[in-house]
């Protein structure tokens, strides 16, 4: 019985980790342009797709390179995975966000917008390279660790370290540099910022740099954990990381980063206990008592409205 | 008598739509079209009350759908169909036709009463929290529905042809088209009612500025509560109409894909612009019948009309204006602000 249920807080680790890797993104962009960027979870999945082309080529097997061994492949996957997203996600910025941004319309048309890059996204991965599902490759052999009777994978391992270090070094970006502090001083006044000197785009483009890199990096994750790719996976994980961040309290990123584990944990426990059918239904249903009794997020602020 | 010109208008057009599907002059393709024309048109002009008029985000409306055409299937298949799934019919097959309305009336209140789980969060939030209740609520109640094994859970719920079918037995006449039609005119009456009526007025003061809008005495919260039940009640409606016209509904064509699609032909008509929703629900609906030999690309394409759309011309076809603002000349036809 414990054994089990140490189990599964494991398992519950490695899927919070991912919804919390993906929650960070959304609160970043959030707390600096109070835009909810509802594309953020099909950037997640371009990110599934980008590592899946850039082990692929790495591994030599569409024959541009010779083939490298695994680990150099996951090495250099990384940060060219993270790149690559990142791009991605400052295309969007730059194509569809800034202009109606420089036009000064009301917030809601953003976030439409944001809402159809997504679809658009989604869909276009569907019409581009088809239906069928791609498998991805194993990069490094799985180890199993076994003490008293509970199994961690070393990939397990390395999801949950990764998911932590984020954390740990969004944190110190966003409280400790001087460029956390533009972006924490754009979120307070957008029309002030400016004036004192500050690049605002520049800022904002590095927001979605950070947020799609992370997104990025958690697709490469998820690929290596569920080697199963399909253009859907961005669009159900993406919503409910939202939800965990609104739950955490969106705008701070530890509540982004707490919210992400608090669903991972709620979401495994429910399937250890009931039929796997009830997971969304109990996992919404508790997110939503949460949010009755505390609007504002489990970390989150209320914004005070002046008259 | 120009108060009856639209009136008599509809009935001539509704005689002339059963005219023309009875004799064969419009094949069943176009039936359908027109009949899924009728719903988009509910379900469009019911989620510009809160995402127009009262300027929300809900991204749930699927949800509401789903519960009403589930209700309404599940009592109409009760009542009148025999079938494995809840035996005999307990009614005799000639009520159908006059209980109909009722059945989808009742899928509409439970639809209004599920619409509480978001109206009641709503007193105390707005904006990006409320998106996402009304997101949770979507999926609360799809993935119910996929956990209740007695009405097929995942697998579906079938057996409304079977009512359809019944109530050919009174008179045989292209019963749903005639359902859809006074379906789609009754929402379009109710919201209008509804809209200019003083309630209607304080949605549209909620959505300017809520401190001001209860400072000025409007009960913000009864405002919220109406908007959002009879939103939600004709989501239902539309939903059990939808099911009856498919005669199969199950749970996954209520996703956050068809959400979406209601909000782009809101926010393609104009927010807070009832006969902008009416038309953009034409527009889409034809669009998506022209854009089916595209397939996926669809989806591709639609987007990005809405993409174009927000940088363009962000206010959408109609702006915040009614027809009648454009063609002053309607006027006459039917009273404003009534």
């Amino acid at each position: 019985m414990l054994q089990s249920f140490i189990q599964n807080i494991f398992n519950a680790l490695q899927w919070g980790s991912f919804y919390s890797l993906i929650a960070l993104g959304y609160c970043l962009v959030y707390g600096v342009l109070l835009l909810i960027n509802f594309a953020h979870g099909d950037i997640f999945m371009v990110g599934a797709y980008i590592a899946f082309y850039v082990c692929m080529t790495l591994l030599g097997k569409f024959g541009l390179i010779p083939g490298m061994p695994g680990w150099l492949v996951l090495a250099l996957a990384v940060p060219l995975t993270m790149m690559l997203t990142a791009v991605v996600g400052v295309t969007l910025e730059r194509v569809a966000y800034r202009p109606l941004r420089r036009k000064g319309v009301n917030r809601l048309y953003v976030v439409i917008t944001a809402l159809m890059c997504g679809l658009i996204l989604e869909h276009a991965n569907l019409a581009l390279l088809g239906a069928s599902r791609r498998s991805f490759p194993t990069l490094i052999s799985t180890s199993v660790f076994s003490f008293a009777g509970v199994n961690v994978t070393n990939l397990k391992i390395g999801v949950i370290l990764v998911a932590v270090l984020a954390f740990l070094f969004l944190r110190f970006v966003v409280v400790k540099t001087k460029i956390g502090m533009a972006m924490r001083a754009i979120s307070y006044d957008r029309f002030a910022v400016p004036l004192m000197g500050i690049p605002a785009d520049n800022v904002i483009v590095f927001t979605f740099v950070l947020g799609s890199g992370f997104a990025g990096l958690a697709g490469l994750l998820f690929a290596m954990t569920y080697p199963v790719l399909d253009p859907y996976m961005g669009a159900l994980i993406g919503w409910k990381a939202f939800i965990a961040a609104v739950v955490g309290g969106i705008g701070s990123i530890r509540g982004a980063f707490a919210g992400g584990f608090l669903l991972g944990f709620v979401e495994i426990m429910v399937v250890a206990f009931f039929p796997s059918t009830f997971r969304d239904l109990i996992a919404f249903t508790i997110l939503l008592l949460i949010l009755s009794v505390k609007p504002t997020g489990l970390f989150g602020v209320a914004r005070r409205t002046k008259i | 008598m120009k108060h009856y010109t639209i009136p008599a208008l509809l009935v001539l057009l509704l005689a002339a739509l059963v005219a023309v599907s009875m004799t064969g002059a419009m094949n069943v393709y176009w039936q359908s079209v027109l009949m899924f024309m009728g719903i988009n048109i509910i379900l469009s002009s019911s989620l510009n009350i809160i995402n127009g008029n009262m300027g929300e985000f809900s991204c749930g409306h699927a949800g509401f759908m789903a519960v009403g055409a589930y209700v309404s299937s599940v009592l109409s298949v009760l009542l009148f169909a025999d079938g494995s799934v809840f035996g005999d019919a307990l009614l005799p097959p000639q009520l159908a036709v006059f209980l109909f309305p009722v059945v989808l009336g009742l899928g509409g209140i439970a639809a209004a009463l599920v619409g509480l789980l978001v109206a009641v969060p709503s007193f105390r939030t707005r904006g990006d929290y409320l998106a996402i209740i009304t997101i949770a609520a979507a999926y609360i109640v799809k993935s119910t529905i996929e956990n209740i094994n007695a009405i097929g859970g995942a697998r579906g719920f079938m057996g409304m042809s079977k009512v359809t079918a019944a109530m050919n037995t009174t008179a045989e006449l292209p019963w749903m088209i005639i359902w859809v039609f006074v379906g789609t005119i009754f929402s379009i009456w109710l919201i209008r009612r509804f809209i200019f009526s003083t309630l209607g007025n304080g949605v549209n003061a909620v959505c300017q500025d809520e401190i001001a809008a209860e400072i000025m005495s409007v009960n913000t919260n009864r405002v919220k509560l109406t908007a959002f039940m009879i939103s939600c009640g004709l989501a239902g409606v539309a939903g059990g109409l939808f099911a009856h016209v498919l005669g199969y509904v199950n749970p996954g064509s209520f996703t956050i894909l068809k959400s979406t699609e209601v909000m782009v032909m809101v926010y393609l008509g104009g927010m807070g612009s009832l006969s902008g929703s009416v038309l953009s629900a034409v527009l889409i609906t034809l669009l998506m019948e022209a854009l089916r030999p595209l397939q996926i690309i669809k989806w591709v394409v639609i987007p990005l009309i809405l993409v174009l759309l927000m940088q363009f011309r962000p206010e959408g076809i109609m702006g915040n204006r009614e027809l009648a603002d454009i063609f002053p000349g309607l006027k006459k036809f039917y009273r404003m602000k009534g």
